[in-house]
């Protein structure tokens, strides 16, 4: 359970850093080496990936949403379109992310399982 | 050992990667989604903190010395610089920092490169577009004109200096910070260049001076008689009141332009017809302005006023702001794209502009060799054609290569290659003559107005202005108002350029530009004038002027204008607000009478007796809770179209519908006039039963409307500000605002009075403004659409032009310091 969290916390604090200075897509690098150094069960990986990504997206994008009056998310939902549902936008923002840090983070359990 | 999964997750994770990091979709292509969506990376990134702090510091190189940047409540600068080119510097790096996405989407717009990153467009629209504006030679007019924007050292200071600005933002952008629409687009910005000004600025050339009827007049002459076109296209309308009062004497003309002895055989009775079609600018752009001498206003001072008509974008094609240099201290609307306060004031004058809306745009038919066109028969001789090749490139398409021949009378726009907008394939050839295809420098003028101190000024200002040909009007402290309508006109033989010329040898050609002081222009001087000036893009002066102007003029509010203020005195800025935002309709005015005299009671039933009596009782204004605009509105195009429809439909070819005044003024004349008959019935129609009939055909439409909701003004006309890209979700839709095209606050749609002003010159200037829009063009910030309301309701901001010693003004919000 504390490799899970501590996976969860690692794998969000490294994309976050990563998306500081790198493409969005290396929060699927930072998955990706998190859980192939932190051993977990494959599917626990998953789940961590997916949790953390979700958590660091889907917190930043709410928080950002907050501080903006969702100006801007409203306009953004019916352009994708979502019908203007902001909290739809949000949580489709928080899924997109999260299955590559799933996807990723899971990749990473078979490549520490296959040594 | 776990290498068979590993590799279907390693497979699909990149996979889904993949998919999220490329753009979907075949005309209309989603963003990229996984950058778009990235809370670090994507459109999250742009939407502001409410509250956000603008206030900071910046070293920018090429600065030549320090500069401060105060912002107001609307985060409208108030500029102060150590010189004209810091101010300039300064100016393109606000517009970058808040409008970038705009400024350069427009610049892609005039150049022909909207299928760069829009793709080819439904139906090839965009590419269509792009060759439009390629052929008609854009770009080789900014280049000419850039060329002498430098020749001029100070043209060429003030230009690097904006665009030194505009790169001091753009180069320390990360990706993050890219304005949406290039993260929705997916594209990325490209260094600013001098060449992109010049670009912005013939745009507005095009805009403003690049329409004209020349196709459609050309086959009206050859489908109609006469008799026909003579009255459904008259040469003068009855009820103009032109910009330089009816009345006034003109000198005789400096230079007599000569119609070619073959006029007669190869122009005005030659029966060709033309299947090909052009891009048209909105053909309503247009504006108001008129300035009052202090003998008519309450404080003694002058009053000017002005709003140009244009399409009511968002970003808004205006940029707010006040700048100060040792020299002057100008307040008003700048373009983003190019430096310099366009419409506004200083410490001495005031100015505004109105387009003249002049013909300067012609064709001419050539006879190429054979379809290689390198060679067209002109004077006497095969002249060898320049060719040159476009390479228009188009999102996720191979590039498009464009054959495009000039000639010695201009560059050649449709020829069997390209049709424009049109699907009939055509054997013709014909080249176009622009004036704004003319070396100029516009731009000149725009800089000596900011220090403008008098009339002479003003008038030495113009000196540099050729094209878009516009009314530029003038008040000062001193009490002088004065306008003139400014540009390098050609002097054109009665009816030369209405339709599309022989192209076969010279004597076709523009022979001569009309003198500068040739120009329709008044000053007010003394008691006896009517103490006002103004024009509204109506014919400038009656037929007593020298020089052939053409006859495609608006003359609705013109009238208005004039008549409110011919009956005003003790004028007030408060009373201005009310007549910029005044919802008469004078067309309906004058026509209501004849509808009401014709229509046949006796026809109706209840319902359409009670829509009758909406509209017998409705009070000409056309207020956004009115239902008499929308039945005013739907009778008379019913109207038209029972009176026109039967001729205009014996015949595919384009045709130009006469204007609203041509037919009014016809029928109040002659009711018997020859088109009220339908010609496809043995009965000869009356007017009676025209109308009659026209408004029994409405009466189900406007019963519809009323069950939809839609049957009051407002709500039927709709008005927009919409995002350049026309998406309703980053527009401003459905404005309760009234008004329309023949009133003064000429409010439509998708276009209106893109910038009310007030100015009141005064000791102290008074000044008010308003514009449908907002400072920062980024649909995430709270400052987006800022004046959208007020502008809707009328209502205006008092525009603060701020003094040296009000650093500590609570009105200041935030301080930018711009360091070298």
């Amino acid at each position: 359970m504390i490799k899970f969290l501590v996976s969860i916390l690692l794998i969000a604090l490294l994309s976050f850093v990563c998306g500081l200075f790198l493409p969005w897509w290396t929060i699927g690098v930072a998955a990706f080496v998190v859980s192939a150094l932190i051993p977990l069960k494959p599917l626990h990986a998953f789940f961590a990936g997916f949790l953390a990504i979700f958590l660091l997206w889907g917190g930043l994008a709410f928080g950002i949403d907050q501080q903006n009056n969702s100006i801007l998310s409203a306009k953004i939902a019916a352009i994708l379109p979502l019908g203007g549902s902001v909290i739809a936008l949000i949580l489709v923002t928080a899924f997109v992310g999260a299955l590559v840090g799933g996807g990723a983070a899971i990749t990473g359990a078979f490549l520490k399982a296959a040594r | 050992m776990r290498i068979v999964p590993f590799l279907i997750s390693l497979f699909l994770t990149t996979g889904l990667i993949i998919c999220l990091n490329r753009q979907w979709g075949d005309l209309k292509k989603t963003p990229v989604l996984g950058s778009f969506l990235s809370p670090q990376h994507g459109f999250w990134q742009n939407a502001e903190a409410v509250g956000t702090d603008f206030s900071g510091s910046v070293t920018l190189p090429g600065l030549a010395g320090k500069g401060d940047v105060y912002f107001d409540e609307y985060l409208i600068p108030h500029v102060n610089a150590n010189s004209e080119a810091d101010a300039c510097y300064i100016q393109g790096y606000l517009h970058a920092k808040f409008r970038l996405w705009q400024m350069e989407f427009q610049t892609f717009a005039a150049s022909g490169r909207l299928s760069e990153v829009l793709g080819a467009g439904k139906d090839d629209s965009y590419l269509k577009y792009d060759r439009s504006m390629r052929r008609l030679g854009m770009v080789t007019a900014a280049q000419a004109s850039l060329a002498e924007m430098e020749k001029d050292s100070n043209s060429k200071k003030d230009c690097d200096a904006y665009t030194a600005g505009v790169n001091a933002w753009i180069s320390q952008l990360k990706e993050s910070d890219l304005p949406l629409e290039y993260k929705l687009l997916n594209y990325k910005p490209e260094p600013w260049t001098n060449l992109k000004i010049a670009l912005f600025i013939k745009y507005m050339a095009y805009d403003l001076a690049g329409g004209d009827n020349d196709f459609e007049m050309t086959n009206a002459k050859s489908f109609f008689s006469k008799e026909d076109f003579a009255k459904l296209y008259p040469a003068i309308q009855d009820s103009l009141d032109p910009i330089i009062p009816k009345g006034k004497r003109f000198l005789p003309p400096g230079f007599v332009p000569k119609a070619p002895a073959t006029a007669d055989s190869l122009y005005f009775n030659n029966p060709i017809t033309v299947t090909d079609q052009e891009l048209k600018p909105e053909k309503d752009n247009g504006s108001n302005n008129w300035a009052i001498s202090g003998r008519k206003t309450l404080s003694h001072a002058p009053i000017l006023c002005n709003d140009p008509h244009l399409s009511t974008n968002l970003p808004s094609i205006w940029y707010q702001m006040q700048i100060h240099t040792p020299d002057y201290n100008a307040y008003g609307v700048s373009f983003p794209g190019a430096p310099f306060i366009i419409i506004g004031f200083n410490d001495d004058c005031a100015w505004g502009i109105t387009n003249a809306g002049r013909d300067v745009r012609d064709y001419y038919s050539i006879r190429f060799k054979d379809e290689t066109r390198r060679e067209y028969w002109f004077n006497g001789n095969w002249k060898p054609a320049v060719l040159r090749v476009d390479t228009i490139k188009i999102k996720g398409e191979a590039a498009f290569y464009d054959t495009v021949a000039t000639t010695d009378l201009g560059p050649v726009m449709f020829d069997p290659t390209y049709t424009g907008y049109s699907d009939i394939a055509s054997s013709r050839s014909y080249a176009v003559r622009w004036k704004a295809a003319d070396t100029s420098n516009e731009l000149s003028t725009f800089s000596r107005f900011q220090s403008i101190r008098n009339y002479n000024d003003y008038k030495e200002a113009l000196q540099t202005f050729k094209c878009p040909g516009q009314n530029f009007v003038f008040a000062d402290k001193a009490g002088e108002v004065a306008i003139r309508q400014e540009g390098i006109f050609p002097a054109k033989w009665k009816g030369q350029g209405l339709y599309v010329m022989p192209g076969e040898d010279s004597s076709y050609v523009w022979q001569d530009t009309i003198a500068r002081d040739e120009n329709p222009y008044m000053i007010l001087d003394t008691a006896g004038d009517r103490g006002f000036v103004s024009s509204a893009n109506q014919e400038p002066a009656d037929s007593t002027y020298p020089y052939y102007l053409g006859s495609d003029f608006p003359i609705y509010r013109g009238l208005i204008i004039n008549r409110i203020l011919n009956n005003m005195n003790s004028i007030t800025p408060a009373d201005m607000m009310k007549m910029q935002t005044d919802n008469f309709d004078v067309f309906a005015e004058m026509a209501r009478p004849l509808l009401l005299k014709n229509i046949d009671r006796s026809k109706l039933n209840d319902k359409a007796t009670a829509w009758l009596n909406t509209f017998r009782q409705w009070n000409l204004i056309n207020n956004p809770g009115e239902q008499g605009p929308v039945i005013f509105k739907y009778w008379w195009s019913q109207l038209l179209k029972e009176i026109l429809d039967d001729e205009f439909s014996k015949t595919s070819l384009a045709l130009h519908t006469p204007h609203e005044s041509t037919v009014l003024e016809a029928l109040l004349k002659d009711t018997a006039w020859s088109f009220i008959d339908n010609v496809n019935t043995p009965e000869k129609e009356t007017l009676g039963q025209v109308v009659t009939g026209a408004f029994l055909k409405i009466v189900p439409k406007l019963q519809q409307d009323e069950k939809d909701d839609h049957i009051t003004w407002a709500k039927n006309k709709d008005t927009w500000a919409r995002h350049l890209l026309r998406l309703p979700a980053l527009s401003r839709t459905h404005l309760p605002i009234g008004g329309g095209v023949h009133c003064i606050n000429a409010a439509k749609q998708f276009h209106g009075p893109s910038w009310r002003m007030i100015v009141q010159l005064t000791s102290k200037t008074e000044a008010y403004g308003v514009y449908p829009g907002g400072q920062s063009g980024n649909p995430g910030s709270p400052y987006y659409d800022t004046f959208i309301d007020s502008w809707a309701s009328g209502r205006y901001y008092p525009l603060w032009v701020m003094a040296q010693d009000e650093i500590k003004d609570k009105r200041v919000k935030w301080v930018m310091h711009f360091n070298k």
